[in-house]
């Protein structure tokens, strides 16, 4: 059914205010990128107001409570060898997060570069980093579940603690394990060159850069929480 | 990028009708199982006001069943009627056609869209056979009370409704998705945003909306959830029940409702906006004159949207909020009403003077422009802090939200079903059907609610359940409840002539032929009627000029479509500007 084969007509967009309004103005495309990635944009924007809403409501609980809220770095200490380190497994899960965030970037590099199995493997990477993520936190939920702490309650103080730590660490954590089954299929496609011949400019490899603004978001969202939960 | 086809023909019935990726499908899909569930409101509407004009002469309606009703009522009204009807609808069907692509550019995300929109309504009719009945809250659902014993439905109508606007919630968003996608990446040549008809806009912008306000109930409804199965206290205060304390204690329900209402005003205009937009498109289209002031009429739909995210807390004087907000949130609220004016005093001016055709479609829009302009000044009023707090829980307020957010959208909801019946069907509804369900409809709505803003500088307070034995309320007002009940079953019953005519035009309506009102923009230019999968035949549709050329001097015709090159004739982009780049 292709009819029109006439290039875009905003495919190279003039720079700054200009370029904004040309967008704008401009016919059948407001953005010079591909569908999915636009639509992944906008998702993120609205997820963005998710967790800007739990976070919030996270903050006004804290304040409105009347019981005294638990100490996050004495909450959060583990004792490695006699010697009690604070917040120390969330410095690890933030390093191996971030640092799950530069294989991604390296695995959309190697895939505009067409490098199927270099680009296959650091997505695995990632996703395994993400898994090794996920496990650490259930790992932190097991314990301070060992230490009674419960979403209704806990021995340290105020109940919105735990109810807060449970509800925002665990629709992260969920977006974490998804995120990791959509690397690893992502992966497995690359594998199987399904980006290779189809689409127009240089395969469909797009479809790794927009599991990557996924991902880096997930990322980004972790700032925040390990900023206003574990250090506030 | 829109000419691409972006999925292969269906050929069996089930993949024609059933699992459908087409997105005309899928509009008729969303429009038929909001109606079908509209339904049910409508008869819990008539049910309430049974009781009330007639209390005690139907004895099954108890308290409790009585706010179940209020409750379902206004939760399907405003969520699984109006807003599925006018994105899941509308923008389905509009969208696409409007905009010259050939579908919605993830037409199987929109499929699952349509199945979780049904799901949720699923969830949503199942609590009405669970053990206690659905939730009595309140449309609001207000924590402390909507989880605590004493509130109809705290057994599992509260956990079903919560469970089933997360569902509701995660359809909108993927609908949503696809439908601002559609508008900003799949446009036909020609066709830039600034020629895009007004319907498309308020789609468009109130789709933003939801995807940006949802989030604000998802996040509410998952805490909610959480306060009442797992025991937490996000909304749950220190509270002594029967001489009991409760286990919860130290959390916040001003908390719920700055959340609640966060979705909740910007729902409003979700509702509002593509009503805005299709009473656009049928006043220029039935005066046969261009819509006045376009770009203005673009620009105060996008002010709206982005004002309508810093209003909430004007739900919200009577909370027990701190006053100050009250001076805040009072001030936009009253700078809203300017982009909301223009909008009125632009539609006024494209009648002035015009070839008014007093079709049926023209009828409901002209309606439109006067429930609004009611519902719209009296909210002028309950925007003022020191107004509204006497006022505000009287019937005064039903009255206003029910003409400004209730009467104008189902207004413009018939409008836009008589107005592109005709496309979706191929044949023309009944004229003289069409002209007495909105005589009945709209005069009705008048007998309705003009008695009840008399009823709120009265005093007479909303959510009771009876109004024997209070001084304050003289005797004569239960003369005049009984009058708006009289009046609401009779609007209630005519809408079964709409429904039949509905049913009958399928078969046996006047067949309407492609354009049968002489519009210009692209969805009244399909090679067939009704479109067929692709919508386009073999060539994609060009755009040359705005979507308003009605009436353009020197013409053959009085309409020049959208897809009419610029030399066949004058006009093109309107008083001012086209935004040709």
């Amino acid at each position: 059914m292709v009819t029109t084969a006439a290039p875009v007509p905003n495919s190279a967009p003039a720079g700054g205010w200009r370029g904004l309004v040309a967008d704008w103005s401009g016919d059948r495309q407001a953005f010079a990128v591909p569908w999915g990635k636009a639509m992944m944009w906008i998702f993120l924007i609205s997820d963005t107001f998710v967790f800007g809403s739990f976070l919030t409501g996270y903050m006004t609980v804290r304040i409105a409570t009347t019981e005294p809220w638990p100490n996050a770095s004495e909450v959060f200490a583990l004792t490695i060898g006699g010697q009690t380190l604070p917040l120390i497994l969330i410095a690890i899960m933030t390093f191996v997060l971030i640092t799950s965030s530069g294989t991604m970037a390296m695995a959309v590099n190697c895939a505009y570069r067409r490098d199927r199995v270099r680009c296959a493997a650091l997505l695995a990477a990632t996703a395994l980093l993400g898994a090794s993520f996920v496990a650490m936190q259930a790992f932190e939920w097991s314990k301070l579940i060992a230490e009674g702490v419960r979403p209704w309650g806990n021995p340290m103080g105020a109940a919105q603690f735990g109810a807060s730590f449970f509800m925002i660490t665990g629709f992260h954590g969920l977006h974490v394990s998804v995120g990791v089954i959509y690397l690893l299929s992502i992966a497995a496609r690359v594998l199987a060159g399904c980006y290779e011949a189809r689409g127009e400019d240089g395969g469909k490899y797009g479809n790794v850069e927009i599991a990557g603004l996924y991902w880096h978001f997930v990322d980004l969202v972790w700032v925040f929480i390990f900023a206003l939960f574990y250090l506030w | 990028m829109s000419d691409r086809d972006l999925h292969t023909e269906p050929h069996s019935f089930w993949t024609k009708y059933v699992w459908s990726q087409d997105h005309k499908v899928i509009a008729i899909q969303y429009s038929l199982t909001a109606i079908a569930i509209g339904l049910v409101a409508l008869v819990l509407s008539n049910l309430m006001r049974l009781q009330l004009g007639f209390p005690g002469a139907f004895d099954f309606i108890d308290p409790g069943r009585y706010y179940q009703y209020v409750t379902m009522h206004g939760m399907i009204m405003v969520v699984y009627l109006l807003t599925a009807l006018f994105l899941g609808g509308f923008g389905n069907y509009l969208i696409p056609l409007m905009v010259g692509a050939r579908d919605m550019v993830f037409p199987f995300l929109n499929m699952l869209s349509y199945w979780m929109y049904l799901l949720a309504v699923l969830v949503l009719v199942a609590s009405f056979f669970v053990p206690g009945g659905p939730t009595g809250a309140g449309w609001t659902l207000y924590p402390p009370q909507a989880i605590l014993p004493g509130t109809p439905g705290t057994e599992w109508g509260i956990v079903l409704m919560l469970v089933s606007l997360v569902i509701f919630i995660v359809a909108a968003t993927m609908g949503g998705l696809n439908y601002v996608t559609t508008v900003l990446q799949a446009r036909t040549r020609g066709m830039t945003l600034l020629r895009m008809p007004l319907s498309v806009w308020g789609i468009f912008v109130a789709s933003i909306l939801a995807l940006f306000a949802f989030p604000a109930l998802f996040v509410s409804g998952v805490m909610m959830l959480c306060d009442k199965l797992l025991g937490t206290s996000f909304f749950m205060p220190a509270i002594v029940s029967m001489g009991q304390p409760l286990a919860h204690g130290g959390g916040s329900p001003v908390l719920f409702q700055h959340l609640f209402w966060f979705f909740g005003h910007p729902e409003v205009y979700i509702v509002a906006l593509p009503a805005f937009g299709i009473i656009s498109d049928l006043i220029s289209t039935h005066a046969r004159k261009n819509i006045f002031g376009y770009r203005m009429m673009v620009w105060a739909i996008v002010a709206i949207g982005g004002l309508s995210f810093v209003v909430w807390a004007h739900h919200m004087y009577v909370s027990g909020m701190n006053p100050y907000f009250g001076y805040f949130f009072a001030t936009t609220t009253l700078i809203i009403a300017v982009p909301t004016a223009i909008k009125v005093y632009n539609w006024t001016l494209t009648l002035w003077r015009g070839d008014i055709h007093l079709r049926v479609p023209m009828l409901f829009a002209i309606g439109f422009i006067s429930t609004f302009v009611i519902g719209g000044l009296t909210g002028l009023f309950l925007g003022n802090v020191s107004v509204d707090i006497p006022l505000s829980d009287t019937y005064f307020v039903v009255a206003h939200f029910h003409m400004v957010m209730g009467v104008s959208p189902i207004l413009a909801i018939f409008g836009g079903l008589y107005h592109w019946y005709p496309k979706i069907t191929g044949r023309l509804l009944d004229e003289r059907l069409g002209k007495l369900h909105f005589w009945v409809t709209f005069l009705g709505t008048y007998a309705i609610y003009m008695p009840m803003h008399y009823l709120g500088f009265l005093g007479m307070p909303r959510r009771y359940y009876a109004y024997e034995g209070y001084e304050f309320i003289p005797a004569s007002a239960q003369d005049l409840n009984a009058f708006i009940t009289v009046a609401a079953l009779v609007v209630g019953v005519t809408q079964l002539v709409f429904l039949f005519n509905l049913a009958w035009s399928v078969r046996h309506g006047r067949p309407a032929g492609a354009n049968p009102w002489g519009a210009t923009t692209l969805e009244w230019q399909t090679p067939h009627t009704p479109p067929r999968h692709g919508n386009w035949g073999a060539t994609m549709p060009e755009v040359h000029r705005w979507a308003y050329d009605y009436s353009v001097p020197g013409a053959a015709r009085d309409f020049i479509p959208q897809n009419v090159p610029q030399e066949a004739g004058a006009g093109g982009e309107g008083p001012v500007w086209g935004g040709q780049v």
